[in-house]
């Protein structure tokens, strides 16, 4: 599958501190994940794994341990580079959205292009085609509050695809959306996996998980087993 | 093509913003609204009339001085001045016989007549009383006939010269020369008619009538203070001729060395002088006023920056997870508190030539816009802007994403 592993944890701790009680997040984590996987991440509430996907995604870097992305050492970076490593290799969706409200659907794809520095024409080339991918092509020029639910996930996820990024992180993906289109979203997930994307799921929800060919269910801020699910892949071939 | 596709974005967040809080906006801005106009309106103003003031003043001559008993810039003690002895004709006849550098001089006697022609009268005309040489100490001249000469004047001949107000007043389109009209009651042949002076500081000009000061009732016994002016020929002999007037006057009123002087050598520097240290205080104190309301305007729209960056708490947190860097949502939140203050300074541009130029029309003044005056406006506004907008813009680009993103 790949050659060299996109995401390696070394060792992952994370220890908050919240006024004099020390919160112990994540008890060394040790992770490998190739390129075009596609991995859930699953755990009761309190078992670190938001804390695991903030790490993954670059919003925050771990108090001890290391994290290689792309082979690049990224668990001691600035702001500003992991603000850059984000916009590049990383791609958000989350369960609230998280859509700037007053920005048609196209701007929205565009930003992470904006912040890039990537010149009008190409950007808005580019956003057209992501839109298109998760077939909203018709809809470019409405604002959020014009689209359904499930249709707002569709340009989150074309946002986080626009950049090319070497991991989609997706955060509860169908957590606001009702099953059917829940499941609508997780299809393109699929399709976007089919294509060779590198997927990361965050959920709860053991139907959603199972669309993943790895789940890693967290435990207490430990790993606690890692489950194959060989018959997904059986299913698409 | 990079930065200019960023700055578009940073336009368009502030463009957001303003749209989304027009009322705040505004509200905000009225604070450098106000004292951007407070500047503009001052600058434009103090403009227009220093244009006018230097072309009154050119009027008075510089070659010429003004001896009188009062200074015209009063400094000190007003009573002290006002016992001083007047000035009269016998020390004009004795810097006659003694001064050397005036190569011109004349008494002038001042007075409020009514003059009547036939059976009609016009009240309030400025009456002068002087020699044959006025014509060069206060440059003027006529239009129509001719000025009176020195026997008209040592033979006290009744004639005068009337200015173009008194002119048309009376006469309308007729020719007034040669005409008998009477001053204070006492009749005067016309044998000149003023060229066209206008106003200076708003007192007509053209409203006069010049007679041989030897023909001015009572002039012997004018007991109000009269004014003698001298002129040169050569600026450089002006100090000079000071010196030798003050010395003949102080001889004549046989002053002591211990004594003061008690009476004036004014000269037109006074008068600049003076005006250009009150056109100072009133632009100091103006400045004073501007500064305080910016500061009070710049604290607002760091206020409003402040409300701004929490209720956009969870945008930058989106922007920050798509990769935005401090850098990149410090200038969005600049470019916002820019554009409130530039709104505002441009608002205060307009109003403030606006408003100037109402003051200045009434007084009869020339109406313009510097370019300079509408920068400086533009540039204190930007400055505020910038000032305030930074502290709110360093405090949205150092917010964690993950809280951010989590903000309700």
């Amino acid at each position: 599958m790949a050659d060299q592993p996109i995401i390696r944890l070394q060792e992952i701790h994370k220890i908050y501190v919240l006024g004099l009680t020390q919160v112990h997040a994540l008890r060394g984590v040790t992770l490998t994940i190739g390129r075009g996987e596609y991995v859930a991440i699953m755990g009761p509430s309190g078992s670190g794994k938001s804390t695991l996907m903030n790490i993954i995604g670059c919003l925050d870097v771990p108090t001890r341990g290391r994290y290689l992305l792309n082979g690049q050492d990224v668990s001691r970076l600035s702001d500003d580079a992991l603000a850059r490593i984000r916009n590049k290799e990383i791609g958000f969706v989350f369960q609230t959205f998280n859509l700037l409200p007053r920005a048609t659907a196209l701007h929205n794809v565009e930003l992470p292009l904006i912040y890039n520095g990537l010149p009008g024409g190409k950007r808005k080339e580019k956003a057209r085609l992501a839109l298109e991918k998760v077939g909203l092509g018709d809809r470019m020029h409405h604002k959020p509050n014009e689209l359904s639910g499930g249709q707002r996930q569709r340009v989150a996820i074309a946002r986080a695809l626009v950049n090319d990024p070497s991991i989609i992180l997706a955060d509860e993906p169908t957590g606001n959306l009702d099953s059917k289109t829940g499941e609508e979203i997780m299809e393109i997930f699929d399709h976007l996996h089919a294509q060779g994307n590198t997927i990361i799921l965050v959920t709860h929800e053991d139907f959603i998980a199972r669309h993943a060919h790895k789940i890693i269910h967290l435990r207490d801020g430990k790993i606690e087993n890692i489950e194959a699910m060989t018959q997904s892949v059986e299913e698409k071939a | 093509m990079v930065f200019w596709s960023r700055t578009r974005e940073y336009l368009r967040f502030a463009w957001d913003a303003l749209l989304a809080n027009k009322i705040r906006a505004f509200l905000t801005t009225l604070g450098i609204l106000i004292g951007v106009a407070a500047i503009i309106f001052i600058l434009t103003l103090i403009q227009g009339i220093n244009q006018y003031v230097e072309g009154e003043f050119a009027n008075l001559g510089s070659t010429t001085v003004y001896v009188s008993k009062f200074p015209w810039v009063i400094t000190g003690n007003y009573f002290e001045l006002r016992n001083r002895p007047p000035v009269t004709i016998r020390e004009y006849q004795a810097l006659v016989r003694y001064a050397t550098y005036p190569r011109w001089m004349t008494p002038v006697f001042e007075s409020m007549r009514a003059i009547e022609y036939r059976n009609q009268s016009l009240e309030g005309v400025y009456v002068v009383g002087c020699n044959e040489q006025y014509t060069e100490t206060h440059n003027i001249e006529t239009e129509l006939g001719r000025w009176f000469t020195a026997t008209e004047v040592r033979s006290a001949r009744p004639v005068c010269i009337i200015g173009q107000s008194v002119k048309e007043e009376l006469f309308g389109k007729e020719n007034p020369l040669g005409k008998r009209i009477k001053i204070n009651g006492f009749p005067y042949k016309i044998i000149g008619v003023l060229e066209k002076k206008g106003s200076f500081f708003g007192f007509n000009m053209d409203n006069q009538a010049i007679i041989p000061y030897t023909a001015f009732r009572g002039y012997t016994f004018h007991r109000r203070s009269i004014t003698i002016a001298l002129k040169v020929k050569d600026p450089a002999d002006l100090e000079p001729m000071k010196d030798e007037v003050r010395g003949i006057l102080r001889r004549v009123r046989k002053l002591s060395p211990r004594e003061n002087d008690n009476f004036a050598i004014n000269q037109q520097d006074m008068l600049t002088d003076f005006y250009r240290k009150l056109t100072g205080t009133s632009f100091l104190v103006v400045i004073i006023i501007a500064t305080i309301s910016l500061v009070v305007g710049g604290i607002g729209i760091m206020n409003i920056m402040l409300v701004s960056v929490t209720e956009r708490t969870r945008e930058i947190g989106i922007r920050k997870a798509v990769g935005a860097t401090r850098k990149q949502i410090m200038f969005h939140f600049i470019t916002e508190s820019l554009a409130i203050s530039l709104v505002g300074g441009f608002l205060g541009v307009v109003l403030g030539i606006l408003a100037a130029q109402v003051p200045l029309k009434y007084m009869h003044l020339e109406t313009g816009v510097s370019p300079v005056t509408v920068f400086i406006g533009f540039f204190f506004a930007a400055a505020v802007g910038l000032l305030s907008g930074l502290y709110p813009a360093y405090k949205a680009a150092r917010l964690n994403p993950i809280d951010a993103l989590r903000y309700e």
